[in-house]
């Protein structure tokens, strides 16, 4: 063996203080090496005892987290004596195969942290409520012997409502029992059914896949009493609108197992090591394949460590950069050279084939000219069925002749599109173009959003265009083109001059003038992306996230972006396509989920409501609206929007049943239920009561009394440390307690018409705010009873997300500590009360429920889409009979079975299975009917009555969708008849789900899930007016705002919007800036933000992320206490100076709260505020559209955002003595 | 040649996303106690920056491990034996409590019992030290992500030294900004300068797996191991007075459990498996003359466990058949000796580190320079390494003692890699002149490939598990009278006898009677500092919640 060294040379020290280091050390007699250098000895020491013994436990408990987030990681909690001791991740996840990594381990440093939640000191142990209204309840529950009618005096004695509501949020919560917590809350949910009507309750719990059961426990209490659901997804601005606008669909993405299949990634604003831990490492590792990675982020965000290419894009410019990438990839790809694997793709996949007729534009500004108007349909080629009016038209590219191909809206419901509401071309080869002999080529108008300010310009650019049954027509593919500005010989209008071209939109040059995103690297990446797709059959993916999602325009730049995925033939593949990842969470065994969540089983229609519109109207936001709807017009706009508020747009929606609203009226919706009840037609009833004037939307006066929400249960939420954009508007009109609003109400500013003004804006208009959760967080600081929740290592669950094809428990690793309860628990004690208490307050009564019209369902096709109204119901409700029903299945469950997406499951054989099961009630409303009363049970009957998770119901669905489509596709989930998952097999290990038609993927054979490869491949139509992917979207509203096809729309100038100061600096110390609300590395939304690991491993309180140079115009240095301060309220934390950051932009990592380390802020004396006290709702009238095709309501589907990118505030230093 | 076996790690820093799961995980299993506050077995580090404890690599300040005396032999950096047992009353050099950062928790009970006020409630930091309010301008991890490092970075020692060369070589500026993430734990050297430092000999090595372990009964507390150990990695339990470290969690290495911190990473990048290596040569290795010879003396050490001859001599030492086939399955020797992409932390410290790094490749082109490789050939997709982003001093700094060509040549092995797997991923035919560029067959570079990337669980720990059989034996043959193991662990004649139990002896019984006694913990000299460290929550504190009354029970 080779030696390096001279030995004689080599040894310790000297020989002297070799003999001294003998006689220092103790006498051992343990084996040293000859040099004394090293001291061996042999394990299974006395001295190793400490450790072995802190090592040792009597139980591992396989448990999970119910956070927000979409690990749904399956941890081992370690117990030693009835001790939780801490955790770390299981590794038994099935194998995804032999040459791919697997899911294991699953976990994040938060997750990880969480067992310090239990013995916490911030754990809510006991129920609490504030003690002034605790005194007060039960003086008057004492004296008039009846806790309703001492809810009833108190709330109805406005200087006794004003006190305890003023104290929201102040401390004085004090300890009280069970008994008085839960008798306040039936209370006050009985009194409030009876006085104001059921419409008047609410309740609000995110993310059912985090936890379906304690979600669906809750959710079906709320459902049974007729109160309201508001929506999460879409608030959250998690929803990608551009989904259902394009693919007709939620959101539906790749599990991240697929990245592997990827070989070219681009992360776009989304920061995969930080949002999607446990997933990261498939993208670390795909690398190694060789696969090219590409971020998108304006910071060097953590993942750009890992990629290939940066490409720092400004924030809130991604789309201007996705149009130049497309300008490219249209170019070089369709135009230069036809590329067949992208031409055949979007000839059978996409609307780029169909024809759009070609208007004469009569606005005045445009001086006339073509504009491109709706699709043409078979009505306007003759056709006189109503469903000929959504069958969309083609040319055939051989003979030139029209066709109405299969698989249009038109097909989906009507009896004469059975077996054919499909992709199947029958031989066709559609014409993308109109370009050869038998077209004329015409200008066209089209708008375009150049100026930073957002205001429209109008381009001039031709596309070949011929006459169809009349009718002048083009295609979408034409248009594209034109909008684009990719020119073609023999074509008018005006066009770049090549991509170096900087003046004109869309060109590379073009948008870097935008992004700051060199037009050479722009290009290079569109060429590199679209070779990939095309030697590797579409394996070019994005993954794309809320950096990009969550502005004001965030749906027209997914569209951009989305276009790139889609003319290069790439959604729909394992390893391509979208993989958007914010937020939703999928529920796999949806529609046992949604059914029982939403108590179908026992009366429907629900009541769900999108949350965007309820908070925005009810914490009084739209009164501080700066701006009207004809802002974002487009200069070619027909005036569909033109002088409307944004809360007129919420009434028009919610009038024509496009989107919900509650409270529904001026009055009790069990009054108008009475009424309605009793005349011949219902609905008819109600729509001539609402014509005549006799019965009144309770929008039209939201701040009236009788159009206030009145109770709202909030669990496995923090809404008010967390989501509520326009927190201090919270505070202070809905809860009516001490605020930081900083702005006055602008008398400039525009009046709806539809709404009522009141001078005075209400304050406090919740009577009761009630709160379960197991630390104390913002909004338990704020509610008036805060009842002490079960946590995730207490409980039975089941949890599942989009990341992986896997269903696991949740199980108590100890029992729930002190006097902490389920969810589930909590929920039946309530309804067991409220059942009680209605005997003499309530008894049974008809409740007339409105709903907007729904996504697939016949309602998404009316006969006039511009002139529609809600759907009226009356449902009859025993309020006796709460607890009952919320415990066992009900019977419409066997008679209508359980419907999710337009496919509906017939559940005779598997109610009685269940019943044999869990057992079924033996008195009371539900007597013989299968028990859910633990909540074992209501997991087991979940997992029971889907078809992820029950093959026989899988195989059911895809017979009964078999005859629609007229395609084979039960074949997917053939074999898997006799398979069900229970829910004690997810105890024992994760467990694969079934391919299902409730989802679009198919996982049939090993394969990995990927979106949209049942359509793609078994030529099943996407949910969406052509049953292809939309780049055209023809609806009024959507022309209107310019939006019509892919576009850019540069971030909202809150200067012109809001008053708000420009972008800079002003010379005073103080800076305008972008303020930026991107998830954190420590917390999960506000989870873990309050958790001392996280806090130590982090700054330890509330930060803000800030240039070097940003930060030295105003004398700020690293960890100075700045203040962040807007119209909206005002936000202390310190600076985190870091040249990571780009200038002009913070970083406020969202969600920070008010309960750690935040002192009073400078600018209002008062406690500084939470991340979102600086930000405020911002609704965008075309995520309001309904009743059409694609763009038609269904919770947490399609409904307007809750967005908070585009907010600016000035940061100031400030002194650094703070006080609390 | 004397055969031993030692465990070893490998994280592929190239893979590592930062997120400081090892951290948690570890710190929950090991350091969650009274005293250890402010103590991470493992840490992670962002680089550029200053590490915890601050600066610990500037070895002129810390004087921590060997160094060759004039006479070419190895001493302690802390000057010879003798100077040291002179000197052993005299504070040793080592990092005081700002160079950590002094551990807080908030009032967080202010949340629940806060009194009617006019403003929210909230939770003030307290310091764990004090007792008292005080602000949190430091932590163990205060440079995450690059945090203030454009005001503090050119405290990191490694951009100094690097900076003293060409002040452009390292900029804090937007477009050139670069990092990357050092998860640290125990080195569990070959050349234990810890062990060297001590003078009660309460630091071992342990013969069978090399672990590297602090005997709690033994130390005295006189904390010369923290000043030895260069890469501040033993920390002094401030209650028990006694030092601790990273025991490369043995309890559960015995029984074939990976690690604490391997199995919840979650980056997948540790790997662990046996090295074989000749204790007969650890001292000449560790004193070859030039800093950048180290690197190649200790692959020296590893011994091939193929080879016939080191297999005997294994066998002579009574090293098991089973950890012999655990060694020939060893992916850190694959990745370390085998494939050589794997490197010790500063080697200049000679102490032989056993845990080993792959650097990170970090390819991305610098953004505004010229846009450097044609993008209309379609091989060229990834960067070139001459134009990544991380200074390829940086890296050689902290792996081959300042010698670039070392780091090139992992880096061009990745890149490589990258590039064949690509063809074939594509279905091309494998370019085989790609992997012979860098010295490697196709076959090898495939296999180099399923290891980093696809890396099964029973392929990232081979862990062979411990013959309890036979450490009993030799216990009794070779370990202390002091001790009887069992219910009076600490000795035959009751706890005030004999020595006194170390307070860091929390065990489950001493935590199941803090969480469930009826009087919190928190009182007396735990005033102030209410968090579960130390008050768990059980009883009621004064003030806490209002009295209860009679009609209120449930």
């Amino acid at each position: 063996m080779k030696r390096m060294t001279d030995t004689s040379r080599t040894g310790l020290d000297g020989a002297g203080s070799d003999a001294l280091l003998r006689a220092g050390r103790f006498f051992t007699r343990w084996e040293e090496t000859d040099d004394g250098r090293a001291v061996f000895r042999e394990g299974g020491r006395a001295g190793d005892v400490f450790y072995r013994d802190r090592w040792s436990h009597d139980k591992v408990v396989r448990s999970t987290h119910g956070v927000n987030c979409t690990g749904s990681c399956s941890w081992k909690v370690y117990v030693k004596d009835g001790i939780i001791t801490w955790e770390s991740q299981e590794t038994d996840y099935p194998s995804v195969g032999p040459d791919r990594p697997e899911y294991e381990p699953r976990g994040c440093p938060r997750g990880a942290a969480f067992s310090w939640y239990t013995y916490s000191p911030t754990r809510v142990r006991y129920p609490y409520a504030r003690g002034v209204l605790v005194e007060m309840f039960r003086e008057a529950r004492d004296r008039l012997g009846d806790p309703v009618e001492a809810w009833a005096e108190i709330v109805g004695d406005p200087v006794k409502r004003r006190t305890y509501q003023q104290a929201r949020g102040k401390g004085g919560l004090v300890r009280v029992s069970w008994r008085d917590a839960i008798d306040m809350v039936a209370a006050a949910h009985v009194h409030t059914i009876k006085t104001h009507g059921p419409d008047r309750c609410t309740g609000f719990s995110p993310i059912p896949a985090m936890s379906m059961v304690s979600h669906a426990a809750g959710n079906r209490f709320i459902q049974l009493i007729g109160g309201v659901m508001t929506s999460f997804y879409d608030w959250y601005a998690d929803l990608p609108v551009a989904s259902p606008q394009v693919f007709g669909d939620q959101t539906d993405v790749p599990e991240s197992g697929d990245w592997w299949d990827a070989t070219y990634l681009m992360m776009w604003g989304s920061n995969v090591p930080v949002t999607r831990t446990p997933d990261a490492h498939w993208m670390a590792e795909v690398r190694y394949r060789g696969t090219k990675v590409v971020t998108v982020s304006p910071d060097y965000a953590d993942n750009t460590k890992f990629a290939d290419e940066w490409m720092p894009a400004q924030a809130g410019t991604d789309a201007a950069l996705a149009m130049a990438m497309g300008h490219v990839l249209l170019k070089e790809f369709f135009v230069d050279r036809r590329t067949p694997f992208f031409v055949d793709y979007v000839q059978k996949y996409t609307d780029l084939p169909f024809l759009i007729r070609l208007e004469e534009h009569d606005g005045a500004d445009s001086g006339g000219g073509l504009v491109p108007g709706k699709f043409l349909t078979a009505t306007d080629l003759g056709g006189a069925t109503p469903e000929d009016a959504w069958k969309t038209v083609l040319l055939d590219g051989t003979t030139g002749e029209a066709v109405v191909p299969n698989g249009s809206m038109g097909f989906r419901y009507a009896e004469s599109g059975k077996g054919k509401w499909n992709l199947d071309l029958e031989g066709v080869a559609p014409a993308l173009t109109l370009a050869g002999d038998a077209s004329e080529p015409v200008e066209v108008l089209l708008p375009a959003f150049v100026d930073a300010d957002g205001s429209g310009t109008v381009l001039r650019r031709g596309v070949p265009a011929r006459r169809v049954g009349g009718h002048l027509v083009t295609t979408v593919f034409d248009l594209m083109l034109a909008q684009y500005g990719v020119g073609r010989d023999g074509l008018p209008g005006e066009w770049p001059t090549g991509y170096d071209d900087a003046s004109t939109p869309y060109t590379p040059a073009w948008q870097a003038e935008r992004t700051s995103v060199p037009a050479e690297q722009c290009i290079r990446i569109a060429r590199e992306f679209a070779r990939n797709s095309e030697e590797s059959g579409g394996r070019s993916m994005i993954i794309m996230g809320a950096g990009i999602c969550q502005w004001f325009h965030g749906d027209a730049t997914y569209r951009a972006i989305l276009s790139l995925l889609i003319l290069t033939g790439a959604m729909g593949r394992n390893g391509g396509g979208w993989a958007h990842y914010v937020g939703q969470e999928k529920c796999r065994p949806i529609t046992g989920w949604i059914s029982l969540a939403n108590a179908l089983d026992w009366s429907r229609p629900p009541r769900t409501m999108t949350g965007t519109s309820f908070w925005y109207m009810h914490t009084g936001q739209w009164r501080t609206d700066g701006y009207s709807a004809d802002s974002l017009n487009s200069p070619l706009a027909r005036g569909h929007l033109s002088g409307k508020h944004t809360a007129d747009v919420i009434a028009e929606s919610a009038r024509k049943g496009w989107m919900p609203f509650y409270p529904q009226f001026d009055r009790s919706s069990l009054d108008v239920g009475a009424e309605a009840a009793a005349a011949d037609d219902p609905a008819q009833y109600v729509k001539d009561a609402l014509a005549d004037g006799r019965l009144k939307p309770a929008i039209a006066d939201v701040d009236a009394p009788e159009s206030w929400p009145r109770t709202l249960v909030l669990w496995r939420s923090n809404l008010f440390g967390s989501s509520a954009k326009g927190n201090e508007y919270f505070l202070r009109n809905l809860l009516g307690t001490h605020s930081n609003v900083l702005g006055s109400e602008n008398p400039a500013a525009p009046r709806p018409s539809e709404v009522a003004w009141h001078d005075e804006a209400p304050e406090g208009k919740l009577d009761l705010l009630v709160s379960a959760d197991f630390r104390m967080t913002s909004t338990t600081l704020l509610s008036d009873v805060v009842l002490p929740a079960a946590t995730w290592y207490e409980k039975h669950d089941l949890s599942s997300t989009d990341m992986h094809p896997f269903v696991h428990a949740f199980s108590p690793a100890i029992d729930p500590p002190w006097e902490a309860r389920t969810d589930f628990e909590t929920f039946h004690a309530i309804a067991q009360r409220l059942s009680e208490l209605s005997k003499k307050h309530l008894g049974t009564r008809q409740d007339l429920v409105s709903v907007p019209l729904q996504h697939d369902t016949p309602g998404e096709t009316p006969r006039d889409p511009y002139d529609t109204t809600p759907v009226f119901q009356v449902v009859e409700r025993d309020y006796t009979a709460i607890a009952d029903k919320l415990a066992s299945v009900g019977p419409l469950a066997d008679t209508l079975g359980f419907t999710v997406k337009n496919v509906t499951y017939r559940l005779e054989e598997q109610v009685a299975a269940l019943a044999r099961s869990n057992g079924v009630m033996s008195s009371g409303a539900g007597a013989g009917r299968p028990s859910i009363a633990t909540d074992q049970h209501l997991a087991e009957a979940i997992l029971r009555f889907s078809g992820t998770s029950n093959g026989a119901l899988a195989v059911q669905g895809f017979r009964t969708l078999e005859e629609r489509v007229g395609k084979q596709l039960h074949d997917l989930a053939e074999g898997s008849e006799e398979k069900r998952i229970s829910f004690a097999d997810t105890q024992a290990a994760p467990v694969p789900v079934i391919t299902s038609p409730e989802w679009s993927g198919s996982e049939t054979g090993g394969r990995r899930y990927a979106p949209f490869t049942v359509n793609i491949e078994r030529l099943k139509p996407f949910h969406t007016l052509t049953g292809r992917m939309h780049f055209y979207l023809d609806h009024d509203w959507m022309t209107d705002v310019g939006e019509a096809l892919p576009t850019y729309r540069p971030p909202l100038d809150m200067q012109r919007l809001f008053g708000e100061p420009a972008l800079g600096s002003d010379g005073q110390l103080q800076i305008t800036v972008r303020y930026l609300t991107p998830h954190s590395k420590w917390s999960i939304h506000s989870e873990y933000q309050d958790n001392l690991f996280m806090l130590s491993l982090s700054r330890g309180g509330p930060t803000v992320w800030m240039s070097p140079q940003d930060a030295g115009a105003i004398d700020v240095h690293d960890n100075d206490w700045v203040e962040a301060t807007n119209a909206n309220g005002v936000l202390v934390a310190r600076a985190i100076v870091s040249h990571r950051m780009p200038q002009g932009v913070v970083y406020v990592h969202h969600a920070q709260e008010r309960t750690i380390d935040v002192p009073k802020s400078e600018a209002t004396g008062r406690r500084g505020g939470i991340h979102n006290s600086v930000t405020r709702l911002l609704v965008k009238p075309t995520h309001l559209i309904g009743g059409y095709a694609q763009l038609s309501y269904t919770f947490n589907y399609l409904g307007p955002t809750g967005n908070q990118r585009d907010m600016v505030s000035t940061i100031r230093k400030r002194s650094q003595e703070v006080t609390y | 040649m004397r055969v031993m076996a030692q465990m070893g790690m490998v994280m592929n820093l190239d893979k590592c996303i930062g997120c400081q799961t090892c951290s948690v995980t570890c710190k929950q299993a090991w350091t969650n106690r009274a005293g250890t506050e402010y103590v991470w077995f493992n840490n992670v580090e962002t680089r550029p920056g200053q590490g915890y404890p601050r600066r610990y690599e500037d070895q002129e300040q810390w004087h921590g491990g060997w160094e060759l005396n004039k006479r070419g032999r190895l001493q302690l950096k802390t000057g010879g034996r003798l100077k040291r047992l002179l000197s052993i009353f005299a504070s040793p050099v080592q990092p005081e409590l700002k160079d950590y950062y002094e551990p807080w928790t908030y009032d967080y009970a202010t949340l629940v019992e806060a009194p009617l006020g006019d403003d929210f409630p909230v939770a003030r930091p307290k310091s764990l030290i004090t007792g008292e309010d005080t602000k949190v301008t430091w932590s163990a991890n205060w440079d995450d992500n690059l945090g203030g490092t454009s005001e503090l970075g050119h405290l990191d020692p490694i951009v100094a030294k690097i900076r003293q060369e060409s002040e452009d070589k390292i900029k804090f500026e937007f477009e050139q900004t670069f990092m990357f993430y050092l998860p640290r734990i125990c080195e569990h050297c070959l050349n234990p300068s810890c062990m060297a430092s001590c003078p009660s000999g309460a630091i071992y090595k342990r013969s069978e797996d090399g672990i590297v372990l602090v005997d709690q009964d033994r130390c005295r507390g006189w904390r010369q191991c923290i000043t030895g150990c260069p890469y501040k990695k033993i920390y002094f339990n401030h209650k028990s007075g006694k030092a601790e470290k990273c025991t490369f969690c043995y309890p559960r290495i015995e029984v074939g459990i990976p690690t604490v911190c391997a199995e919840t990473c979650v980056g997948r990048l540790r790997y662990l498996g046996l090295f074989l290596y000749d204790a007969d040569a650890v001292t000449a290795a560790a004193s070859v003359p030039d800093e950048k010879d180290l690197y190649e003396a200790q692959m020296d050490l590893l011994l091939d466990p193929e080879d016939p001859q080191v297999i005997a001599a294994a066998r002579e030492q009574g090293i098991p058949e089973d950890w012999l086939d655990a060694a020939r399955r060893s992916p850190v020797y694959a990745l370390a000796k085998k494939y050589r992409v794997a490197l010790p932390l500063h080697p200049e410290y000679r102490t032989m580190p056993m845990v080993w790094y792959v650097p990170p490749l970090s390819p991305i082109v610098d953004l505004l320079s010229e846009q450097g490789h044609d993008a209309e050939d379609r091989d060229v997709l990834f960067g070139a390494i001459e134009a990544l982003r991380i200074p390829i001093e940086y890296l050689a700094e902290l792996f081959s003692a300042g010698d670039t060509e070392v780091i090139d040549g992992v880096l061009r092995k990745l890149a490589a890699m990258r590039s064949y797997m690509r063809g074939i991923n594509l279905g091309r035919e494998p370019d085989e002149s790609i992997p012979a560029s860098v010295g490697l067959s196709g076959e090898t570079m495939y296999e180099m490939y399923r290891l980093m990337a696809i890396a099964k669980y029973d392929e990232r720990y081979v862990i062979p598990k411990a013959h309890v059989e036979q450490a009993h034996d030799l216990e009794e043959l070779g370990c202390s009278l002091d001790y009887d193991e069992g219910p009076g662990m600490y000795g035959p004649f009751g706890e005030a006898s004999g020595r006194p139990v170390p307070v860091a002896v929390e065990n489950f019984q001493a935590l199941q009677q803090r969480q469930t006694s009826d009087e919190p913990a928190g009182n007396e000299e735990l005033r102030g500092r209410v968090n579960l460290l130390n008050w768990d929550g059980n009883g009621t504190p004064r003030g806490l919640f209002p009295p209860r009354r009679e009609e209120e029970s449930r």
